[in-house]
């Protein structure tokens, strides 16, 4: 059931992504003020169209591009990196694990959106910066997990039994202790990957990240809200739509935990 | 459990101490600060008198340490735009944060916690699952769109509640709601999923066996020993409640320390932003530190540990 209704949400995601020039019908760029405001249902826009005219449905579904362009990209990097100094801090302990566990320390002390918010705003706004800012403030947990994970993995006899038949330590760190933490650092992946997505959204809302007109979601509720009192489905789509694909990644990760680390809390 | 105390205190002002510097870094390393602290419309000759009177020409280490002397003493520096006391202005928007943070916990402690129990006792009953559903939910639902969308149906079409502002508990109600929704969520699970792990437990099986009433069962031998995962998560998240104040205030006009921070992000006004950020940090770490203590009293092995 999770596991199914995970997968099909996150899939219907990626295909709206994906087929959203051929699903939009409209450019999600072009106003028209002659048809500005039109509510749900309105001949040619089924979700209606903003205040410049401007189809929804086209906007929502290349908002579910960026989101999920910004998601993955978030992910990657903060996997990499995280995943890395994780690895060495893990495998060799002494100072590299004390500096690092020091700096998880220090990147905790502050809530996870407050730190990405401060640093895009420092930063500049754009995809790039808050792809950048979203990764400083996130690569932290894979980093805390995998160096945990290979403390227990390098104590393992077939490492021993690797390192004893004279294999060199780069070469046991990725070919026999990576594999080993390789699940932990997938399921750490998927359930970070709505918080990214919904703090990017919450960032471009409160007015940083990703800036007007691209069809951002952040940035269209934030554009709604102004508009609430006589057009409420400027902010209800691009909300649902949010909250759908936060739904489907977490059941995601939810299932991919239960099936690949029962005992990993994050 | 002194030395134990100790370290940990130890332990605390040295995160502290490097918090602040990362936030200085933060701040300063990026390129010209005054680029960032600047108004955006400045002219050309005024930004070197702007860098003489905030100190930018000094060298950094000299900004470094007077900025920390300035920390210690409360001293983080004038607000540019209100050219008042920047820990002030912070200090005076704190009872605001802070009752509608306690606002979330206490609405949090009353519905997560016994949701999560009786999920766990009635485990695979509709109950149990309907709170399933109901907590991830709760999870992925994002805050803001949550609280636009409480506005639209309570303020707008039934005009029940005020769309925002703080005044009496009227306003505090979609807020708190707002705020609550993601962290009783995740209290919820894993309280579920803490007292699963404690029913499986032989002392649970000798208790039953033992003939106690089963209220004593759960209240006394799981729900105590399933306490900790709790108090860790529950104290954790309290932290992420000043992170989702940066939202909910906002949406809801709520004078508090988290749109003070956006405000003043949007602004540029820096040693706001500084003096916010810092303090949320230690009320942070502060947060951490009375979670580990709280272990110790829950669990006598952690003190000899």
């Amino acid at each position: 059931m999770k596991r199914w209704l995970g997968l099909g949400l996150t899939l219907a995601v990626v295909a709206a992504a994906v087929a959203a020039p051929w699903l939009a019908g409209h450019d999600p760029l072009r106003a028209d003020f002659t048809s500005a405001l039109q509510p749900p249902g309105a001949p040619g826009h089924p979700l209606g169209t903003d205040q410049l005219g401007r189809d929804l449905l086209a906007r929502v579904l290349y908002g579910a591009r960026l989101a999920l362009f910004i998601g993955v990209c978030t992910v990657l990097v903060t996997a990499v990196v995280g995943g890395l100094l994780g690895l060495v801090a893990g495998f060799f302990e002494r100072w590299p694990s004390t500096a690092l566990m020091r700096l998880a320390d220090v990147q905790l002390s502050f809530p996870f959106i407050l730190l990405a918010l401060t640093i895009n705003a420092i930063v500049g706004l754009g995809l790039r910066n808050i792809i950048l800012s979203l990764s400083a403030a996130g690569w932290v947990v894979y980093a805390r997990v995998v160096r945990g994970e290979v403390l227990t993995v390098k104590q393992r006899d077939f490492v021993h039994a690797a390192a004893a038949l004279g294999v060199g330590r780069a070469r046991l760190l990725f070919r026999h202790v990576l594999p080993n933490v390789a699940p932990s650092l997938v399921v750490v992946a998927s359930l970070q990957f709505s918080q990214f997505v919904v703090a990017e959204a919450a960032i471009s809302f409160l007015g940083f990240g990703v800036q007007p007109p691209t069809p951002a979601w952040g940035s269209m509720l934030s554009e709604g809200r102004d508009f609430l009192y006589v057009a409420w489905w400027l902010a209800a789509f691009p909300g649902l739509a949010l909250a759908l694909t936060a739904l489907g990644v977490n059941l995601l990760g939810d299932w991919l935990r239960d099936t690949l680390d029962p005992k990993l809390r994050v | 459990m002194r030395r134990y105390l100790v370290a940990r205190i130890g332990q605390t002002v040295l995160v502290v101490f490097l918090s602040l510097s990362a936030v200085f870094g933060m701040v300063r390393l990026t390129g010209d600060p005054v680029l960032l602290f600047m108004p955006m419309d400045i002219q050309a000759r005024d930004v070197n008198a702007l860098r003489q009177r905030l100190g930018f020409n000094d060298p950094l280490a000299v900004q470094y340490a007077r900025f920390i002397g300035g920390v210690v003493r409360g001293d983080f520096g004038e607000s540019l735009r209100y050219r008042r006391d920047a820990l002030g202005l912070v200090m005076e928007r704190l009872p605001a944060t802070l009752l509608l943070a306690g606002a979330a916990m206490a609405l949090t402690l009353v519905v997560a916690v016994p949701l999560g129990v009786l999920a766990a006792v009635r485990r695979d009953s509709l109950f149990d699952h309907l709170s399933t559903v109901a907590t991830v939910l709760g999870q992925a639902t994002p805050g803001f769109w949550l609280g636009l969308m409480l506005i639209y149906v309570f303020a707008v079409q039934l005009r029940w509640l005020p769309t925002g502002g703080m005044g009496g508990p009227a306003h505090l109600v979609m807020p708190t709601i707002v705020l609550a929704a993601f962290y009783s969520a995740r209290v919820a699970r894993l309280t579920r999923s803490a007292m699963l792990d404690a029913l499986n437990e032989d002392y649970v099986l000798t208790a039953r066996a033992k003939g106690l009433a089963e209220t004593r069962v759960i209240g006394k031998h799981t729900l105590r020993n399933s306490a900790i995962p709790i108090v860790t998560l529950a104290g954790l998240e309290a932290g992420q409640l000043l992170g989702g104040a940066v939202v909910t205030e906002t949406i809801f006009a709520w004078p508090g320390l988290g749109r003070l921070t956006v405000q003043a992000l949007l602004n540029r006004d820096f040693p706001v932003v500084m003096a916010a950020v810092s303090f949320t940090s230690i009320v942070y770490t502060l947060l951490n530190l009375l979670v580990d203590l709280a272990y110790g009293w829950l669990d006598p092995r952690v003190r000899r540990a």
